[in-house]
């Protein structure tokens, strides 16, 4: 199974793969910086468990999980 | 007559550098179609220059309403320049639209901008090099300190027109599709908008039919089977390596690894899965505290002026006004019509600046998009993002702030339902309403206030998942990909600005919509139907409405005409209420409350007191937030909708209340009555539980389409 940027641990930067899904989301979450070969870390969730917020291009973005299961990482 | 557009990311101190370039001299309109603020101002010292500030965005692709605004700005107005702020701080992300900029065939001055940041971040950044790359001019600035504003007016005077900057090659593959694309675009397509043009029919852009009548599809599939993507994500990976390698050559970076910033420690406490809720609404409760509550700063500023315009401002103006011999109809009109209610309204004024600059400071320092990164895990469930909570919780001092407050929402449709659904909170308005009826029917119980907040609370998300399902607000449920800005100090002309803009939003309000309605609702209660002033209200034409319509309250438990005639004068301000039921008694109520609540005990039950309180908590607000709404939704047709809903909803939920209640504790049972709140019951949960409810509609119109 591919691993996703949902499975990743936290606070570990990983390598984006793949940014899958489809239309305006998808086109969307790359626009903010998340493309092939670009460095991700996660570093929290909210307190509800969802969604999570991550270091992307030295900037803070958050992201729903449904969302960050889209992302194919290494 | 210059045009210079403003353009930048969110958070790249964008409204900063504007305040500097153009001081006082703003103006704020409306982009057409939304209600996206379009501001503009003269450029201070430069000849004839204007300063059109854009919306905040990441790119020019159309997924928000200001990324729409703006590419078609820039694409059919045609400024003669563009700049571009570029928050030096954080370079990848922002050159991302700079890169997209290039392409529209104007002019792009850079605004290196929070420099003081990118060196506190230990970066240094060549920005000569940076202009060589791009082929701009780079400033260096940092807006908030006043550093680079002169140098930015120095270039702008100096810019040649046929400066445009060299737009950055993609891979030989999608050029060569480009150069194919261009050359059949239509001719009319302008020389300086042809590489623009190329790539969107290359991205197979919605607007590419606008360039081309041409098939391009074989030859861009094929460059999508060579990189095994789409082409449009093909350029966004594209631009982003270009950046990369634009990055790595101007900008040093200390190698010593990844340090935790202030920002971050913040968010280590005000995110965190303990703190976050305690933090969120300790800051809530603080702001509750500082504008709304009895005592507060806010509080006391609005009893001041209220208690000034009733008790020395309008008697100072009726004595003047019958010193100089105004007197009958248009003494009445000024005095009772005009005065009192655009006053009643302009009262709330002081706590309304006090609670617009808290929510600015919270929205400038950043914590805004905290709140909405902590809430939006509740408000999913009902089809909302955690951006609606911001307006809820403002709605419970006065609606029309909240109503306001709803333009923080990106999303559209989420930005409509909350605008729509905000009123359902208690306002500060209401509370006299509820103090009458706990008072006088359930003797003082403190539940019957809490009940109002719960079922405020309640009705939005009911009215969150019921909305969705219309077509005007359907669709997936709303991605939620937000920036969260670093925690930084706001500057305090910024602060000062954004709450006067709004400020003066609510003023302009009271002067046109509010003062047409108070004049009418005057008129309608001072005179009869043969235009005679009316001795005592209840000969007047508003009397009688009331006793036409009152047949209509009747199920949910109010049918006299003299509660229908207060809750129609409460749209005028909720709180008129209470004073129209002590008119029409012809009591004054400050001095004898115990015969308002006797006589509303001999005309009204405890149940029937439910269903008067439940429906004038939910049903149409004042005046001035129907106006709010109006401008937040764009329109009288959204509206109308929103007021209709809202009318319906109350109805509905007053129904069910007051006729279940009556069942339960078996008084006022009417077999019909009882029959209509089944089936707004059983129709009400039909709308929450099945998908697509109105597909029953649609088949029906169908079938008779058909037929």
């Amino acid at each position: 199974m591919t691993r996703t940027l949902k499975d990743v641990k936290y606070g570990v930067p990983v390598k984006v793969t793949k940014v899958n899904g489809e239309g305006p989301v998808r086109r969307r979450i790359m626009d903010m910086g998340i493309t092939k070969g670009c460095t991700i870390t996660v570093n929290r969730c909210a307190p509800l468990g969802d969604p999570i917020e991550l270091t992307v291009r030295g900037y803070e973005l958050s992201i729903r999980k449904s969302d960050a299961a889209m992302i194919e990482v290494e | 007559m210059k045009t210079i557009a403003l353009v930048g990311n969110p958070n790249s101190g964008k409204t900063t550098v504007f305040n500097k370039l153009t001081g006082s001299s703003q103006r704020v309109g409306n982009w057409p179609g939304v209600t996206i603020d379009r501001k503009e101002g003269r450029i201070k010292g430069m000849d004839s220059a204007t300063l059109v500030d854009l919306p905040g965005i990441y790119s020019l692709s159309p997924y928000s309403p200001e990324e729409i605004v703006s590419r078609d700005y820039l694409l059919k107005e045609r400024p003669d320049y563009i700049l571009n702020i570029v928050d030096g701080s954080n370079l990848e992300r922002n050159l991302y639209l700079t890169l997209q900029l290039m392409e529209v065939g104007v002019p792009v001055v850079i605004a290196l901008n929070m420099m003081d940041i990118a060196k506190a971040k230990g970066y240094d950044i060549d920005s000569k090099a940076l202009g060589a790359a791009l082929g701009c001019r780079v400033v260096e600035t940092t807006a908030a300190k006043g550093e680079g504003m002169e140098e930015i007016k120095k270039v702008l005077s100096t810019l040649s027109k046929s400066e445009l900057p060299k737009p950055v090659r993609f891979d030989d593959g999608v050029e060569k599709v480009l150069d194919s694309i261009s050359a059949k675009l239509r001719p009319d397509v302008p020389e300086e908008q042809r590489r623009w043009a190329a790539v969107k029919v290359f991205e197979k852009d919605a607007s590419s039919s606008e360039y081309t009548d041409e098939d391009f599809s074989s030859e861009i599939e094929e460059v999508e089977k060579a990189h095994d993507d789409q082409s449009e994500a093909i350029i966004i990976d594209q631009r982003y390596n270009a950046i990369c390698g634009i990055v790595s050559n101007v900008l040093k970076q200390p190698t010593t690894g990844k340090r935790k910033t202030a920002s971050d420690r913040i968010d280590d406490i005000v995110t965190s899965r303990i703190w976050g809720f305690p933090v969120f609404f300790g800051i809530m409760a603080l702001v509750y505290s500082i504008a709304m509550l009895e005592g507060s700063p806010g509080w006391f500023a609005t009893d001041w002026l209220n208690t000034y315009i009733g008790d020395e401002f309008i008697p100072m103006v009726a004595d003047w006004l019958a010193e100089i011999g105004v007197e009958g109809m248009l003494y009445g009109l000024i005095v009772d019509g005009i005065l009192s209610g655009v006053g009643a309204v302009l009262g709330f004024l002081p706590q309304m600046l006090v609670m617009f600059l808290l929510l600015v400071l919270l929205e400038e320092v950043g914590y805004m998009s905290r709140v909405a990164f902590v809430m939006d895990r509740i408000f999913r469930r009902f089809g909302l993002s955690g951006k609606s909570f911001i307006p809820l919780l403002v709605g419970t001092g006065c609606g029309v702030p909240g109503v306001m407050a709803s333009r923080t929402i990106e999303n559209d449709r989420d930005r409509r339902i909350t605008a729509m659904t905000t009123t359902f909170m208690p306002c500060a308005a209401k509370l006299p309403i509820v103090a009458l009826i706990a008072g006088a029917i359930f003797g003082g119980n403190p539940l019957v206030a809490l009940g109002c907040y719960f079922g405020g609370i309640l009705a939005v998300l009911i009215s969150g998942v019921i909305l969705k399902k219309f077509k005007r607000f359907a669709g997936e449920p709303t991605p939620f990909i937000m920036e969260l800005p670093p925690y930084h100090t706001p500057s305090a002309v910024s602060v000062g600005m954004a709450t006067l803009q709004r400020g003066w939003g609510f003023v302009k309000k009271a002067f046109t919509i509010v003062l047409l309605a108070t004049v009418l609702i005057w008129f309608l209660s001072s005179y009869t139907w043969g235009l005679q002033e009316a001795e005592i209200i209840d000969d007047s034409i508003l009397a009688s409405i009331g006793n036409a319509i009152c047949g209509i309250f009747a199920p949910i438990g109010f049918g006299k005409w003299e509660l229908s005639v207060a809750t129609i004068t409460g749209l005028m301000a909720k709180e008129d209420l209470v004073g129209t039921l002590g008119t029409i008694v012809g009591i004054e109520i400050e001095t004898a409350e115990g015969d308002l609540w006797a006589w509303l005990n001999t005309i009204v039950t405890p149940i029937g007191a439910v269903g008067l309180l439940a429906f004038n908590m939910l049903c149409a607000p004042c005046f001035a937030a129907i106006g709010a709404m109006h401008r937040e939704l764009g329109g009288w047709k959204a509206t109308a909708f929103a007021v209709g809903y809202q009318c319906v909803f109350a109805y509905v939920c007053s129904l069910i209340l007051v006729q279940f209640g009556g069942l339960l504790i078996r008084t006022d049972i009417n077999v019909a009555y009882l029959i209509m709140a089944i089936v707004s019951a059983v129709v009400l949960a039909y709308f929450i539980i099945v998908k697509d409810p109105l597909a029953i509609v649609r088949k029906v119109a169908g079938k008779e389409g058909a037929q």
